[in-house]
């Protein structure tokens, strides 16, 4: 009777030592996010269930983003600013590529562009494989990390004025712009990511975060269209020290910038083309900003 | 005390029972204990992704791995070259898979003995089990700037005996297109199914016989889908990978270095096309087509092989004709189900029929030397099969692989007016069976961890195999096979 007294004993001594690591790794947010294991989203007119994303995130995407979805996947590590990002940290429920102004969580649609488009100069590629159902989800699966998505509603995308017509006078307005609103403070009077305050600069999470290079021929990260790089600086980018420029720039301002901004990019363009012809030269910085 | 023997033998299979059943146990908790490996595999150490980010279960590719292959080895991230790597990043990787095998094999002659000297023969079937080696391969393969990819892949046989199973360079997105992309050396037909990429790995069932198909007699070695090839290929695709197409243009040598087979070239193009079915997944259909061109004709020198000059092999001409096309399907049955099937006709020219093409160990079997002519009802043999293959992935980490191959000869080279002693060794006409095969897979393979890291599978797999007409005095045969083994990559 004893020995078998001291048999159950051991077999639960054993089993609670075996427990230990469990209980010790779990954390409490888990608790709180499966809460939320019902969030959906609607692209289009595919609605996203979070319940139904599971296999894809361990699949394709728990590697960086982590279980939690707090950015601490086991390959985090290793991805390292300035020559990565480090993986979103989806709880935070802060994102960079939106439609929405500044501070507001992004569309549903903003987040499945995101998981579609990728990110360029990241580790984060182009999902564009995967069917629009699976996706759906998946943003879906990311709504349910944050407990932003349960108190706050998305914000109203920006409108965006038809694109004019471009002309060397936009352009040098744009060039007028960029040196206004200093622009090239950080991302250099060639847009090289050169300014003097591009070394200094750290996101809201205090990594170091480097401006974006127009002339490496990388695409934009939240989409390379000329919509995409006008809402890129009228929303700015959420948790980097990328401004929204809404109030600072007016919407025919806006063009002219992005049109400046094209004449930077390795890509040929007709503002790359018109630019030349201007023999348009670069701000100078120790000039007077131009008024508006 | 007396101890009778059947009380020793039952205590001694209870022995083995608990030994067998403890060593189950040790073998449940290693695999469930084991920790993460610390090395890295070469792509998914690059990038950072996991294994299933890529594969369905590795080596098989899913979607978004067909992609990834299809640019280059890309992310398009925009830093995919090795100026953005680590200098010390080398990107290679080892595969190997330590196994317990069992083969048995109906029918065989073996010689019968009497008084120490062979009495006659008997026919048996053969059974021979044991521990055993995979083949060692060193995978090696990435970008070389933007656009500029490579994969070196030198692989050994179980003794270490090593060859270049692949070396190819590749350009890709030409002119900015994704529909523009070439490569040119040793590589994979791009068959959506591609057994490079087999889930399974025993004699019959590591293989897809479909693409290794050749009817019994024959002599053409050259249409073999699932071999590498030399050659150039063309292919390109969509943004997202939905529509695919390539054109390759190969030696007719089944992929042998050393020019030993004369002129011959091979064309392979394919061509698919993938649709959102919603909730179900993505869905894929397609072509392949294989058409081409081997030698029959050997030269001679003295009345012997000519046997190369210039660091050539043997030369042939007398070209003649075969072709391999068929449709092939992937189909998504929401995240857990899935199945693949692939059509086949086939069809050789006469003369490979009746057993020319092919050096069958460097001695021409056949030659189609000047004048010679076919026999009387010799015609070419054309066949047509079917592959299904469903997976049910249970989670990135456990996969349950189903198969089911059925070829079936449509026309066998020694037609009804056949009356000689063909190369099957049947004198007349063939029976219309010869040679049809049926063979299925049964099996699974576990990943107890998946990381970005290396790669680790518990992988237990049976396969049999039934062909008719090839046994002794033309009778079927039926082969099985039973294996466990630990696949990693490292």
């Amino acid at each position: 009777m004893r020995t078998r007294l001291q048999n159950w004993t051991l077999l639960l001594s054993s089993a609670a030592l075996l427990a230990v690591p469990s209980v010790s790794s779990a954390q409490l947010s888990t608790f709180d996010i499966e809460k939320r294991i019902g969030a959906e989203s609607h692209v289009g007119n595919v609605t996203g269930h979070a319940k139904d994303a599971e296999p894809a995130y361990r699949r394709y995407c728990v590697g960086c983003h982590g279980p939690l979805g707090d950015g601490n996947g086991e390959n985090a590590p290793y991805m390292q600013p300035p020559m990565y990002q480090q993986p979103r940290n989806f709880q935070l429920g802060v994102f960079k590529c939106r439609s929405t102004p500044t501070g507001t969580l992004p569309t549903d649609q903003d987040l499945y562009d995101s998981i579609t488009r990728g990110f360029d100069r990241s580790n984060m590629p182009q999902w564009n494989t995967l069917s629009k159902q699976e996706r759906a989800d998946l943003v879906a699966w990311v709504k349910h990390f944050s407990p932003r998505w349960a108190g706050e509603k998305p914000g109203t995308p920006i409108t965006i004025p038809a694109e004019p017509e471009v002309t060397p006078e936009r352009i040098k307005a744009g060039r007028d712009v960029f040196a206004r609103v200093q622009c090239w403070k950080c991302h250099g009077v060639q847009g090289m990511a050169n300014g003097p305050s591009a070394s200094t600069l750290a996101d809201d999470l205090g990594r170091p975060i480097a401006p974006f290079n127009f002339t490496e021929g990388a695409r934009p990260k939240c989409g390379d269209t000329d919509k995409d790089i006008y809402r890129i600086f009228m929303t700015g980018l959420d948790g980097t020290p990328m401004p929204s420029y809404a109030d600072n720039i007016k919407p025919e301002e806006a063009w002219d910038l992005v049109f400046y901004l094209r004449t930077f990019m390795a890509q040929k363009s007709p503002e790359k083309e018109m630019a030349k012809k201007l023999d348009l030269k670069p701000v100078d910085p120790d000039a007077p900003a131009p008024q508006q | 005390m007396h101890v009778s023997s059947g009380s020793c033998l039952r205590k001694a299979i209870h022995s083995a029972t608990s030994l067998f059943s403890l060593a189950l146990v040790l073998a449940a908790v290693v695999l469930s204990c084991s920790p993460p490996a610390k090395a890295l595999p070469a792509f998914a150490r690059k990038y950072g992704l996991r294994c299933s980010a890529c594969h369905e279960s590795w080596p098989m590719l899913n979607y978004f791995g067909q992609k990834f292959k299809d640019n280059g080895y890309q992310l398009m991230n925009d830093r995919d070259s090795p100026i953005w790597q680590n200098p010390g990043y080398w990107p290679v990787t080892f595969r190997i898979t330590p196994i317990w095998h069992r083969v048995s094999t109906g029918k065989v002659d073996i010689d019968t003995y009497s008084g120490g000297a062979i009495s006659g023969s008997q026919i048996q079937r053969v059974t021979s089990s044991g521990f055993d080696l995979s083949g060692l391969d060193f995978h090696t393969g990435g970008v070389l700037e933007k656009n500029f990819s490579f994969y070196v892949l030198p692989s050994s046989d179980p003794t270490a005996s090593f060859h270049f199973e692949t070396v190819m360079a590749r350009l890709d997105n030409l002119f900015g297109s994704s529909w523009l992309n070439v490569k040119l050396g040793k590589f994979e037909l791009d068959n959506l199914l591609s057994e490079k990429r087999i889930l399974t790995l025993t004699g019959n069932g590591g293989i897809y016989q479909l693409y290794h198909f050749i009817p019994v007699g024959d002599g053409n070695i050259f249409g073999q889908m699932g071999d590498n090839q030399l050659g150039v290929e063309v292919m390109g695709h969509s943004a997202d990978d939905r529509t695919r197409y390539s054109a390759s243009i190969l030696s007719s040598s089944d992929g042998q270095v050393g020019l030993p087979y004369g002129n011959g070239y091979t064309g392979f193009f394919t061509g698919s096309q993938a649709f959102d079915a919603g909730r179900l997944g993505v869905q894929r259909v397609g072509f392949y087509a294989m058409v081409g061109e081997a030698p029959t004709y050997w030269l001679t020198q003295g009345g012997t092989l000519f046997t190369g000059q210039n660091g050539t092999g043997p030369s042939a001409i007398g070209n003649k004709s075969f072709s391999r096309e068929g449709f092939v399907g992937q189909f998504y049955f929401g995240p857990h189900v899935d199945l693949t099937v692939i059509t086949q006709h086939g069809e050789d020219s006469a003369w490979f029929g009746q057993g020319y093409g092919d050096l069958i160990d460097g001695v021409a079997g056949q030659n189609n030397t000047p004048g010679t002519t076919l026999p009387t009802g010799a015609q070419n043999p054309t066949w047509n099969g079917v592959l299904l293959e469903p997976h049910y992935v249970y989670s990135p980490q456990l996969i349950f692989i189903g198969r089911y191959e059925t070829i079936r000869m449509s026309q066998q080279a020694d037609g009804s007016a056949y009356t000689g002693i063909g190369p099957t060794g049947i004198t007349g006409p063939s029976p219309s069976n010869l040679g049809n095969i049926t063979t299925y897979t049964i099996g699974y393979r576990y990943n107890p961890f998946m990381t970005s890291r290396a790669g680790f599978a518990w992988h237990n797999e049976y396969n049999w195999l039934h062909q008719d007409g090839t046994g002794p005095g033309n009778t079927n045969i039926n082969t099985s096979e039973l294996l466990l083994g630990f696949d990693f990559d490292f």
